[in-house]
């Protein structure tokens, strides 16, 4: 793998950290444990409640995030320790592509009466600067 | 089949658009009052002239049909069903805050009470918060939500049901510009009755104070509820 002399900076490659975007495990995160063609590859989630399985690249995000020592074709014990040791998951829960999911994760789950305290929320942050703004332009 | 003169036995001279057509229900039920029935004897006595008739006779005041249909015409039979009221959505109890979505009160967010026997729903505003009064409501036209009010306090009195909200029936033929006018003038409305007022005070005073229990909850019952861009209702968690 010589990224080196390529633009591009994520690779499908042994060890990428993936995104799943559809079936039953989307929205959670894997690892490229082998490619098996142009199409398909082989990940594992075993911290993240993802089985080992064959997924398409069509329904995967390439993340930043990659495990530099995984060996081709590790097993899921490895694969564990592997993330554990390079404290992966916790890497991607600080990213702020993880918390912007989350984020939209939690309004989405918010009932109605949720809905309407976040719009007053919302409401008292823009009086807040609103009326902040007004008092350093008329000090100014 | 009064209107429509029967062709043969079982089938009338038209069809059962035309009568209904005829029959001008789309008018509305008659409200004028029939005369009384007068009762007419079933025979009347007359004098027959004629030494050997006897001099009276006992007539029958309706004659006697000359013909009679030669085959029996079989009757449709009668269907004894009728619709039940509905059943209640699971997702509605007593305390559940509904979305109103059709009527006077669209958008409105109330309190459900109870279910009333014909299977509407009895909800309130409260009237003091958003203005909805005790009222019934269909539950197809409602969104459930999973925002609920503790009524433990609450009693519904049993006086609050269906004919409690029917309006009062007026006779006699009255035309529409008496129902509005009295003498070249706009008539005054009529006061809202004060027994309906009590109860609507009575019932939202133990709602109230539920309400108050939670912060934004009266807010949250005062705000309509709409759609904005990008909110697709089946999307939504209510």
């Amino acid at each position: 793998m010589s990224s080196s002399d390529s633009t591009f900076k994520r690779f499908v490659e042994v060890g990428r950290v993936v995104l799943l975007k559809s079936g039953p495990f989307s929205g959670k995160i894997a690892v490229i444990a082998e490619i098996i063609d142009h199409n398909r590859a082989v990940i594992d989630g075993p911290t993240t409640g993802v089985t080992r399985q064959s997924y398409p690249y069509k329904h995967l995000t390439l993340t930043p995030l990659t495990l530099t020592k995984l060996p081709r074709g590790a097993g899921s014990g490895v694969i564990k320790k592997h993330l554990e040791k390079e404290a992966t998951v916790e890497k991607w829960d600080k990213s702020s592509w993880a918390q912007k999911r989350a984020a939209t994760e939690k309004r989405r789950s918010l009932n109605d009466f949720g809905r309407f305290g976040v719009m007053l929320a919302k409401k008292a942050r823009r009086d807040v600067v609103r009326k902040s703004v007004f008092k350093t332009k008329k000090s100014a | 089949m009064a209107r429509s003169k029967e062709l043969v036995p079982g089938v009338g001279r038209f069809s059962r658009s035309q009568v209904a057509a005829k029959r001008g229900l789309f008018k509305g039920l008659k409200k004028s009052e029939k005369p009384a029935a007068t009762e007419s004897p079933a025979t009347i006595e007359k004098s027959v002239g004629g030494d050997k008739n006897g001099g009276k006779r006992l007539i029958p005041t309706s004659k006697a049909p000359r013909f009679y249909p030669a085959e029996d015409v079989r009757l449709p039979k009668k269907s004894r069903k009728s619709p039940k009221p509905a059943g209640l959505r699971t997702s509605i109890t007593p305390g559940t805050v509904l979305i109103l979505l059709a009527g006077r009160f669209r958008g409105k967010r109330v309190v459900f009470l109870k279910q009333l026997e014909s299977g509407l729903l009895l909800v309130t505003g409260p009237f003091k918060v958003n203005g909805v009064p005790l009222r019934r409501v269909n539950q197809a036209y409602v969104i459930a939500t999973t925002t609920k009010l503790e009524l433990d306090g609450l009693k519904v009195d049993d006086k609050i049901n269906d004919a409690y909200f029917a309006k009062a029936a007026t006779k006699g033929p009255r035309s529409a510009e008496a129902e509005f006018f009295e003498g070249g003038k706009p008539k005054p409305k009529e006061a809202f009755p004060e027994s309906k007022s009590a109860d609507q005070k009575e019932i939202d005073k133990a709602i109230i104070s539920s309400v108050k229990k939670t912060e934004n909850l009266a807010k949250y019952l005062k705000a309509s509820w709409g759609l904005s861009k990008g909110q697709f209702p089946h999307q939504l968690v209510f």
